[in-house]
C-alpha cells in the first residue's frame, strides 16, 4: 500500500490515475500505459489502499492531535471497532466521549450517559442495554473477540477469502506478522490495514499500546485510566480490537477490567471534563500554536495527498464522509504538536523513501493538509448548516491559508438560509379518544372495553411518572414502573385488546418522538392539534427559550451508536420492562403496517415545469410533509428493528464456526418482519430513495450480528454499498438526485456502516464500483430524489452528528481567543404540517386513467385539493347518513318498540327478538341511504372544490376538478355505506332496544311526562339540597333528641313549605332523586304535624302548634302533593304504622287532624278510598296499646262510615270535624 | 372560598371527634364565622368520613357488633322512647346511620330465616316504616335525620348538590356561548371517561388551555383530590387533553399545582376567558 502512495509522492503516478484505479476493478482506458504498469503490479492490493490511506493519516496525525480540544471522537461500538489510536488508543474515545457529560457518570458508563441519565436504569456499561435489552451487561464484550476481531484478521490478510470462518486466530501481537501501520514490508503481500487491524491492545500497562493507526476514530486526547472500560461496553460486540497477546489473555483480562467496572460503576473513576462548554483550565494551559502557511514544510508532498484523499472521499471510497470531515476539521483546529519532530523512535523502523519523514511535521502541515482538503470539498461544506459556516468562514486559519476558500464560505454563509433548530418537542400530550375507534362498538365484550379503560390510564399515569422522575439521579426505569408495566399487560388478555393497546402506544410515539426540532408534534394523519394553534405563538417562543437553555450536548461524537434520545427512552424502556410477547408481535404488525403504508406514501413530486411563483409556496409545503413522513418513517422503523432484533441481540458472542452455521441456517428460513428488500429495490425503482433508505438504516442499525450474514440482508447491504458509491457529489445530476437529498443519504450510510454490527469488510471487499449501480430506469421520469425534498433542517435532524462539525469549530474559538462564542443556534420557527393526501386507491377503469391523465398536467395541489375534498365529503357524508336516516329509524325502533311493549304487556318479550323483529321491518330501509349519500356529496363537493382552488382556475378545469371529487366521494361513500349501513342500522338499533328497556326498568315513575319550570321562571327558587337539609334538621328536632331550648317557629315552618313550593315549581336544578326525597321527607312532615310532634318555639305556654295552624300547614302540604309535585309521593306511609304509632305517644291523643287529613286525601283524588281502607285495614294487624287500638278501630269506622262520593255540602262537615275529633279523642 | 394548608389543618384539627350532628354544625360555624357554611359543612364532612375510614373496621368485629347489639337491646327494653341507637353511636365515636344500619343487619338476621340483603338494608333505611319492628324503626329514623355525614337523606342531599351545581354551570357555559358536550351525550356517543362537560372548542383561563369541565361540589382537600386526580381528572387529561376543575365549595391552594401539567383548579367559574379567535381560521 505504502507502495502505491509512495508512486503516487514521487509522482510516478498521477492522482487520478491512483483514483481511478481504487475506484474501479478494471483499468480505465484513460490510464497511460506507464501508470497502469506501475498499478497493475500493486493490483491486488487495490482494495486495500483506502483503508491503508485512512490509517496513515490518522498515524501520521497522531502527535498533533492527542493534546488537541477534547472533541468527542466517535461511538464507543465505533470506536472500540476501529481502535488503534496511538498514544491512548480506541479507549480516547471512550475519554472524549465521557467528556461529554458530567464526571458524575463513571467512564464505563460515560457512552451511555445521555441514556443513563434519561432512562435512570443503567448502571452497568449501557450500551447492551442500549440493543440488548435488560441484563445484558454481564458478559459483553470479551466474548466476542473472536468473533469480530479474528475473523477480520483473517479477512485483512487475504482480503478476497470468504471471510465467515474462523479458525487459528493469528497472533496479533506479532509485530512481524501484523506490523503497524508504518512498516508495511513492502510487495503485494503486506497485511492490509483494515479499521481493525491495528486495534487496541488490551494491556495493563500502558505503555505496551504502541501508537497503532486508527482508522475511523480521529485521534483524541485520552484519559488513561478510562480505557479499559471501552472494551466491554460494546454492546455491538466489536469492542475487541485484536492486536495484543493472545486473545485468551486479553479475555481475561477484559473480564477482570469489567468486573472491577461493576464494583465501580456508580462512582466516577475517572472525572473528565465537560465538553461542549469551553474548558477554561484547558485554554489556560494550552498555548495555541500558530499556524503559519509559511512554515509548511513539503508543500508537494501534502497536496499530493490532500488530493489523492480528497478524491477518495469524493468517489465515495471512504465509509463516512462526515467521518472525514470531522477529522479534517481536527486537523484544521489542532492546537499543538505533542512532540518534537523526528524524536518519536516508533515511525523511524521500516519507513521508506517519500514517507520516512512524518506527513505532518508541525501544525502548520496539519492545518495547510487540512485546507487543501476543504478546498476541494466546498460544495459540501457551503451545504452545511449557516452556524457552522460562520465559524468555518471566521476561522482564522482559514483566512490565513486560503483567502479564496475563506470568501467563498463568507459568501454561502452570507447567501444561507440554512439555519437549524434541534430543540426537543415539547412534553407530552395525550392521544385524544376518538369514539370511531374507540368506544364500546370496537371491543369484543365490556370487560375488554373495561380493562383498556384503565390501561389507557395506567399507560399515561406511568408516562408522567417517567417524566417527572426519569432526570433524577438514582430513579431506575424498571424498579419504578416495571410491575405497574407488567401488570397492565397482564390485564391485556383479548388479542383485540392488543391490538387497540398497542394502537396507542403507536400513535403516543408518533406524537412525543416524532421529531426532535420538529413541527410542533404534528403527527401524520392527525389533524394538527388546535391546542398547538391556540398558543403557537407562545409555545414556539418558549421552545426556542427551552432551547438556548438546554443546548443539546452532543449526539455523542460523529458516529454515535443507535440511541433513543429524549421520550423515546421512555418507549424503548416500556418495551423491555414490559416483555410481552403478545405486545411485541402486535407491536410489529402495527410499526410494519404503518411503515408500509407511509413508505408508500403518493408525497408529490417534482414537477420542473411549475409556475414559478405558485412552485415556491408549493414546495415549502412539500417539503415539511416530507419531513413529516420522513421522520415518522424513521422512528417506526427504529422501532420496528429495535423489537424485530430483541429477541437475538444479547450478551453472549456473535456465534463462530458451526454454531454460526446452524445459526446462519436457522435464521435463513425465518421470514423478515417486514419486506425491507423488496422496499428498497422498489424504493430504488421508483428513484424514491431519499424516502426509503433513511427509515431501512435506521431499521438495520439495531440488526444483530446474524443479520448482515444472511443472504437476505446481505442483499440489502450490497445494494445499500452500491447506492453509496453511486452518490458521488460532483456529478451535477440534479434531475437524478438533488445535493443535499444525496448528502443525507451519505450521512445516514456513513453511520450505518460504522455501526459494529455490520462488517466493515462489507465495505472494502464489496466489488462495488460506482458505474455497476445503474438503477433501472423504467422509473418515473422525475422521481423524489430529483426533488429538493431534504433541507439542512431535516438533514440535520436525521443526522445530529453532523453537528459534531459545528462543535469542533466553535470548540476552537472559544479556546483560542477567549471570546464567548459558543454554538450559534438560530431558529426556525415551529410550523404545523398538514396532512399528507392518501392516494385514492382507485386506479381502475378508463374514467380513472383520464382523472389520472388530467391530474398530470396540472399543479399538484390540485390533485391533492380533490382528493382531500373527496374524502372528507366522503366520510361527512357517511356521517351525515348516519344523523339522519339511520338516527329517523332509530326513532321509528323506538316508537315501535314501545307499541310492542304496549301490547305485550310489561315482559314485552325476549329482547333478542324484538331486535330481530325491529331489524326486519328497517334494514330494507338501508337502500334509500346510496341514492341519498350520492345526493349529498353531488351537493357538498363542488363548493368545497371550488372555495379551496385558486380564484384563477379555468372553467373547464374547476368543472372537471369538481366532477372528480364528485365521483370519488360518492364512490368512497357508496363503498362504505352498501358495505356497512345494514350493521350500522342494527348496531344503532340494538343499542337503542336495550337502551328503551333500561329505562323501561326500575323507575316507570320516573318515565311519566315531566313539565319544566314556566317560561317566566327565572330559577331563583331554593335549591333543591337546601331544602331537603332545612326539612331534615325540622324532622330531627322534631325526633329528637334536642335541648330544652330548640325548636322551630311557625312561621318558619310556612316559610319552609312556601319555598318547597317555589322548588317545586322551578325545575331548573331538581333531579328526580331530590324529588322523591322532598316528597319522603314531607310525608313525614305531615306525619308528625298529625301527630302533634313538632316542638315549636315561642312562649313556654304554646309548645304546640295550634290546630288552625296545623290545619294551615296541612293544606299547603296537600296543595303541593296535588299540585307540584310530579313524581309520585307515598302518602300511604302516611297510614303507616310507624307514622300512625306517633299519635300513641300524644296525650290526650287528637285524632281530627289524621281525619281531616285523609278527607282531604280523598277529596284531591290524592288517595282512593279504597286504599286508606286497605292501610286502615291492615293497621289493625300492628300491635297496638289496647286503648290505642280501639280509638283507631272508632277512626276507621268514622272515616268508612263517610258517604263513598264527595260532595259540595260534606264540605260543611269539615266545620263539625273538630268535634267529632274532639269526641273521638276523648272516648 | 380558596384555602391554605394551614388554615384548612386549622380547621381540621377543630373537627377530630366530633360527633356528626347539627349541635356540632352549629358550633362550628360560631368557631369560624368568615368561612362560608357549605365549605365548613364539606369539610366537616369529608374529615368525619376519613375518621370514618380510618375506624371502620373496629366497629365491625362480630364482637364489637354483638356488644351493640345488646346494649341497644337493653337500652330499648328500659325505654323504647329514648334516643338508644342515636347516643350509643355517639358514645362510641361511629355514624348514626352506619350504627343504624349494623344493628338494623343484627336485628334482621335474628328475626328472618335469611340473610338480608344490600338492597332490603337500604330500602329500608330509605323507609324505616318498613321495618318489622316500630321501636327499631323509631330509633332508625332518629339516627337518619339526626346524622348530617351519613344516611340516605345525606347521600341525596349531596347528590342534589352536585346536579345542582353542573346546572349551575351549563347555564353559565350556556350563557357565555360556549359550545359544548354533556355527559350524558358522551357517553352516548361512548367514551368509556366523561367529565361533565367536554368544550367543543377550546379555551383558555388564565393562559390554560381548557378542554374539558368538571364540576366539584365540594371542598378540595387532599385526600379527595388525589382520588379524583387519579380516577377522573387524569383519565380526561388522557383522552381529551389538558382542562378545568371547579371545586365549588374551594379546595386548598396547594393542590392547584398541576395547572402546567393541565389541570387547573377554580373554585368559581372563571371570569376571564379567552376564546378562539374565528378572524384566526
Amino acid at each position: 500500500m505504502a507502495a502505491v502512495l509512495e508512486s503516487l509522492l514521487r509522482e510516478e503516478v498521477s492522482v487520478a490515475a491512483v483514483v481511478r484505479w481504487i475506484a474501479r476493478s478494471t483499468r480505465g482506458s484513460e490510464d497511460n500505459p506507464g501508470e497502469a504498469a506501475a498499478l497493475s503490479s500493486l493490483r491486488p492490493l487495490r482494495k486495500e489502499f483506502v483503508p491503508f490511506l485512512l490509517n496513515f493519516l490518522r498515524e501520521q496525525s497522531s502527535r498533533v492531535l492527542p493534546q488537541g480540544p477534547p472533541t468527542p471522537a466517535k461511538a464507543p461500538g465505533a470506536s472500540a471497532a476501529l481502535p488503534g489510536r496511538p498514544g491512548g488508543p480506541s479507549r480516547g474515545s471512550r475519554g472524549a466521549r465521557s467528556q461529554l457529560f458530567p464526571p458524575t457518570e463513571a467512564p464505563s458508563t460515560a457512552a451511555e450517559a445521555p441514556l443513563a441519565r434519561r432512562g435512570g436504569r443503567r448502571r452497568g456499561p449501557g450500551p447492551a442495554r442500549e440493543r440488548g435489552g435488560r441484563g445484558l451487561e454481564e458478559g459483553v464484550s470479551g466474548e466476542n473477540l473472536p468473533g469480530a476481531g479474528g475473523r477480520r484478521l483473517r479477512g485483512s490478510g487475504s482480503p478476497s477469502r470468504p471471510s465467515l470462518t474462523l479458525s487459528d486466530p493469528p497472533n496479533l501481537s506479532n509485530l512481524e506478522e501484523f506490523p503497524p501501520v508504518g512498516s508495511v514490508p513492502p510487495g503485494p503481500t503486506g497485511t492490509k490495514p483494515s479499521r481493525r487491524i491495528n486495534p487496541t491492545p488490551v494491556s495493563e500497562e500502558r505503555s505496551l499500546s504502541k501508537p497503532k493507526t486508527c482508522f475511523t476514530s480521529p485521534p483524541i486526547n485520552c484519559v488513561p485510566n478510562s480505557q479499559p472500560s471501552a472494551l466491554d461496553t460494546s454492546p455491538w460486540g466489536l469492542g475487541l480490537p485484536p492486536g495484543c497477546r493472545s486473545l485468551q489473555e486479553e479475555r481475561e483480562m477484559l473480564r477482570k477490567e469489567r468486573s472491577k467496572q461493576l464494583q465501580q460503576s456508580p462512582t466516577p473513576t475517572c472525572p473528565t471534563p465537560e465538553l461542549g462548554s469551553p474548558l477554561p483550565s484547558r485554554a489556560g494551559s494550552l498555548t495555541d500554536e500558530p499556524a503559519d502557511p509559511a512554515r509548511v514544510s513539503s508543500r508537494q508532498r501534502l497536496e499530493l495527498v490532500a488530493l489523492v484523499y480528497s478524491s477518495c472521499i469524493a468517489e465515495n471510497l471512504v465509509p463516512n464522509l462526515f467521518l472525514e470531515l470531522f477529522f479534517v476539521f481536527q486537523l484544521l483546529t489542532a492546537r499543538r504538536m505533542v512532540t518534537a519532530k523526528n524524536s518519536d523512535p516508533e515511525l523511524s523502523p521500516g519507513v521508506l523513501d517519500s514517507l520516512e519523514s512524518p506527513l505532518f511535521q508541525s501544525i502548520h502541515d496539519c492545518v495547510f493538509f487540512a485546507v487543501q482538503v476543504l478546498e476541494c470539498h466546498f460544495q459540501v461544506l457551503s451545504n452545511l448548516d449557516k452556524g457552522t459556516l460562520k465559524l468555518l468562514a471566521e476561522n482564522e486559519r482559514l483566512l490565513c491559508f486560503s483567502p479564496a476558500l475563506q470568501g467563498r464560505l463568507r459568501a454561502a454563509y452570507e447567501g444561507s438560509v440554512a439555519k437549524v433548530s434541534l430543540a426537543m418537542p415539547p412534553s407530552a400530550q395525550a392521544v385524544s379518544f376518538q369514539p370511531e375507534t374507540d368506544n364500546r362498538a370496537n371491543f369484543s365484550s365490556d370487560r375488554a372495553f373495561h380493562t383498556f379503560k384503565k390501561q389507557r390510564d395506567v399507560f399515561y399515569e406511568v408516562l408522567r411518572e417517567w417524566e417527572d422522575h426519569h432526570e433524577e439521579p438514582g430513579w431506575d426505569f424498571e424498579k419504578g414502573l416495571g410491575s405497574r408495566i407488567r401488570a397492565m399487560m397482564g390485564q391485556l388478555s383479548a388479542a383485540c385488546s392488543h391490538s387497540h393497546f398497542v394502537r396507542l402506544f403507536q400513535k403516543q410515539l408518533l406524537q412525543m418522538c416524532q421529531s426532535p426540532g420538529g413541527a410542533g408534534g404534528t403527527v401524520l394523519g392527525e389533524a394538527p392539534d388546535v391546542l398547538s394553534m391556540l398558543g403557537a405563538d407562545k409555545l414556539g417562543r418558549l421552545w426556542r427559550l427551552q432551547e438556548r437553555l438546554m443546548a443539546p450536548q452532543s449526539s455523542g461524537g460523529p458516529c454515535p451508536p443507535p440511541t433513543f434520545p429524549g421520550c423515546q427512552g421512555f418507549f424503548r424502556d416500556f418495551i423491555l420492562s414490559a416483555s410481552s410477547f403478545q405486545f411485541n408481535q402486535h407491536l410489529m404488525d402495527s410499526l410494519s403496517l404503518k411503515i408500509r403504508e407511509l413508505n408508500g406514501l403518493a408525497l408529490p413530486q417534482h414537477e420542473p415545469s411549475d409556475e414559478d411563483g405558485e412552485s415556491d409556496v408549493d414546495w415549502q409545503g412539500e417539503r415539511r410533509q416530507f419531513a413529516v413522513v420522513l421522520l415518522s418513517l424513521r422512528l417506526l422503523a427504529k422501532f420496528l428493528g429495535f423489537v424485530a432484533f430483541l429477541p437475538y441481540r444479547g450478551p453472549e458472542p456473535p456465534p463462530t464456526g458451526e454454531l454460526q452455521d446452524s445459526i446462519l441456517a436457522l435464521r435463513s428460513q425465518v421470514p423478515p418482519v417486514l419486506d425491507v428488500r423488496t422496499l428498497l429495490q422498489r424504493g430504488l425503482q421508483a428513484r424514491r430513495a431519499v424516502l426509503t433508505v433513511p427509515w431501512l438504516v435506521e431499521f438495520l442499525s439495531f440488526a444483530d450480528h446474524v443479520v448482515p450474514l444472511l443472504d437476505y440482508y446481505r442483499d440489502i447491504f450490497i445494494l445499500l454499498l452500491r447506492l453509496h458509491r453511486s452518490l458521488v457529489l460532483s456529478q451535477e445530476s440534479e434531475a437524478k438526485m438533488c445535493f443535499l437529498n444525496k448528502l443525507l443519504l451519505l450521512a445516514v450510510l456513513g453511520w450505518l456502516f460504522q455501526i459494529p454490527t455490520v462488517p466493515e469488510d462489507l465495505f472494502f471487499l464489496e466489488e462495488g464500483p460506482s458505474d455497476a449501480f445503474e438503477v433501472d430506469t423504467v422509473a418515473p421520469e422525475h422521481g423524489l430524489d430529483a426533488a429538493p425534498v431534504v433541507d439542512q433542517q431535516l438533514l440535520y435532524t436525521c443526522c445530529p452528528y453532523i453537528g459534531e462539525l459545528r462543535k469542533l469549530l466553535a470548540l476552537w474559538v472559544s479556546g483560542s481567543t477567549g471570546r464567548s462564542g459558543g454554538f450559534m443556534r438560530k431558529i426556525t420557527p415551529t410550523t404545523t404540517t398538514g396532512l399528507g393526501a392518501q392516494p385514492s386507491g382507485t386506479s381502475q377503469g378508463l374514467q380513472a386513467r383520464l382523472a389520472h391523465a388530467f391530474f398530470h398536467n396540472q399543479p399538484p395541489s390540485l390533485r391533492r385539493t380533490v382528493e382531500f375534498v373527496a374524502e372528507r365529503i366522503g366520510s361527512n357524508c357517511v356521517k351525515h347518513i348516519k344523523a339522519t336516516l339511520v338516527a329517523d329509524l332509530v326513532r321509528q325502533a323506538e316508537s315501535l318498540l314501545q307499541e310492542q311493549l304496549v301490547t305485550q304487556g310489561e315482559e314485552g318479550g325476549d329482547p333478542a327478538q324484538l331486535l330481530e323483529i325491529l331489524c326486519s321491518q328497517l334494514c330494507p330501509h338501508g337502500a334509500q341511504a346510496l341514492a341519498l349519500g350520492r345526493e349529498f356529496c353531488q351537493r357538498k363537493s363542488p363548493g368545497a372544490v371550488r372555495a379551496l382552488l385558486p380564484e384563477e382556475t379555468p372553467a373547464a378545469v374547476l368543472s372537471s376538478a369538481e366532477n372528480i371529487a364528485v365521483g370519488l366521494a360518492t364512490e368512497k361513500a357508496c363503498a362504505w355505506l352498501s358495505a356497512n349501513i345494514t350493521a350500522l342500522i342494527r348496531r344503532e338499533v340494538k343499542a337503542a332496544v336495550s337502551r328503551t328497556l333500561r329505562a323501561q326498568g326500575p323507575e316507570p315513575a320516573a318515565r311519566g311526562e315531566r313539565r319544566g319550570c314556566s317560561r317566566a321562571c327565572e330559577h331563583h327558587a331554593p335549591l333543591p339540597s337546601h331544602l331537603i337539609s332545612e326539612i331534615k334538621d325540622v324532622l330531627s328536632l322534631a325526633v329528637g333528641p334536642r335541648d330544652p331550648d330548640e325548636g322551630v317557629s311557625p312561621e318558619h315552618l310556612e316559610q319552609l313549605l312556601g319555598q318547597l313550593g317555589q322548588t317545586l315549581r322551578c325545575r331548573q336544578f331538581l333531579c328526580p332523586p331530590a324529588e322523591q326525597h322532598l316528597a319522603k321527607c314531607s310525608v313525614d312532615l305531615a306525619s308528625l304535624l298529625v301527630a302533634d310532634q313538632i316542638p315549636i318555639l315561642g312562649p313556654p305556654a304554646q309548645y304546640r302548634l295550634e290546630r288552625g295552624q296545623a290545619r294551615r300547614l296541612l293544606h299547603m302540604l296537600l296543595s303541593l302533593w296535588k299540585e307540584d309535585f310530579q313524581g309520585p309521593v307515598p302518602l300511604q306511609l302516611l297510614l303507616s304504622p310507624r307514622n300512625v304509632g306517633l299519635l300513641a305517644d300524644t296525650r290526650p291523643r287528637e285524632w281530627d287532624l289524621l281525619l281531616f287529613l285523609l278527607r282531604e286525601l280523598v277529596e284531591k283524588g290524592l288517595m282512593g278510598r279504597m286504599e286508606i281502607e286497605a292501610c286502615l285495614g291492615s293497621l289493625h294487624q300492628a300491635q297496638w296499646p289496647g286503648d290505642f287500638a280501639e280509638e283507631l278501630a272508632t277512626l276507621s269506622n268514622l272515616f268508612l262510615a263517610e258517604p263513598h262520593l264527595p260532595e259540595p255540602q260534606l264540605r260543611t262537615c269539615e266545620l263539625v270535624q273538630p268535634n267529632r275529633g274532639t269526641v273521638l279523642a276523648q272516648s | 372560598m380558596i384555602l391554605t394548608k394551614a388554615q384548612y389543618e386549622e380547621i381540621a384539627q377543630c373537627l377530630v371527634s366530633v360527633p356528626p350532628t347539627r349541635q356540632s354544625l352549629r358550633k362550628l360555624k360560631q368557631r369560624f364565622p368568615s368561612q362560608s357554611q357549605a365549605t365548613l359543612l364539606s369539610i366537616f364532612s369529608q374529615e368525619y368520613q376519613k375518621h370514618i375510614k380510618r375506624t371502620h373496621g373496629k366497629h365491625h368485629t362480630s364482637e364489637a357488633i354483638e356488644s351493640y347489639y345488646q346494649r341497644y337491646l337493653n337500652g330499648v327494653v328500659k325505654n323504647g322512647a329514648a334516643p338508644v341507637l342515636l347516643d350509643l353511636a355517639n358514645e362510641v365515636d361511629y355514624a348514626p346511620s352506619l350504627m343504624a344500619r349494623l344493628i338494623l343487619e343484627r336485628f334482621l338476621q335474628e328475626h328472618e330465616e335469611t340473610a338480608p340483603s344490600k338492597s332490603v338494608i337500604n330500602s329500608m333505611l330509605r323507609d324505616p316504616s318498613q321495618i318489622p319492628d316500630g321501636v327499631l324503626a323509631n330509633q332508625v329514623y332518629q339516627c337518619i335525620v339526626n346524622d348530617c355525614c351519613y344516611g340516605p337523606l345525606v347521600d341525596c342531599i349531596k347528590h342534589a348538590i352536585g346536579h345542582e351545581h353542573e346546572v349551575l354551570l351549563r347555564d353559565l357555559l350556556l350563557e357565555k356561548n360556549l359550545s359544548f358536550l354533556d355527559e350524558d351525550q358522551l357517553r352516548a356517543k361512548g367514551y368509556d371517561k366523561t367529565p361533565d362537560f367536554i368544550l367543543q372548542v377550546p379555551v383558555a383561563v388564565e393562559g390554560h388551555i381548557i378542554h374539558w369541565i368538571e364540576s366539584k361540589a365540594s371542598f378540595g382537600d387532599e385526600c379527595s383530590h388525589h382520588a379524583y386526580l387519579h380516577d377522573q381528572f387524569w383519565s380526561y387529561w388522557n383522552r381529551f387533553g389538558p382542562g378545568l376543575v371547579i371545586y365549588w365549595y374551594g379546595f386548598i391552594q396547594e393542590l392547584d399545582c398541576n395547572r402546567e401539567r393541565g389541570i387547573l383548579l377554580k373554585a368559581c367559574f372563571p371570569t376571564n376567558i379567552v376564546t378562539l379567535c374565528h378572524s384566526i381560521a
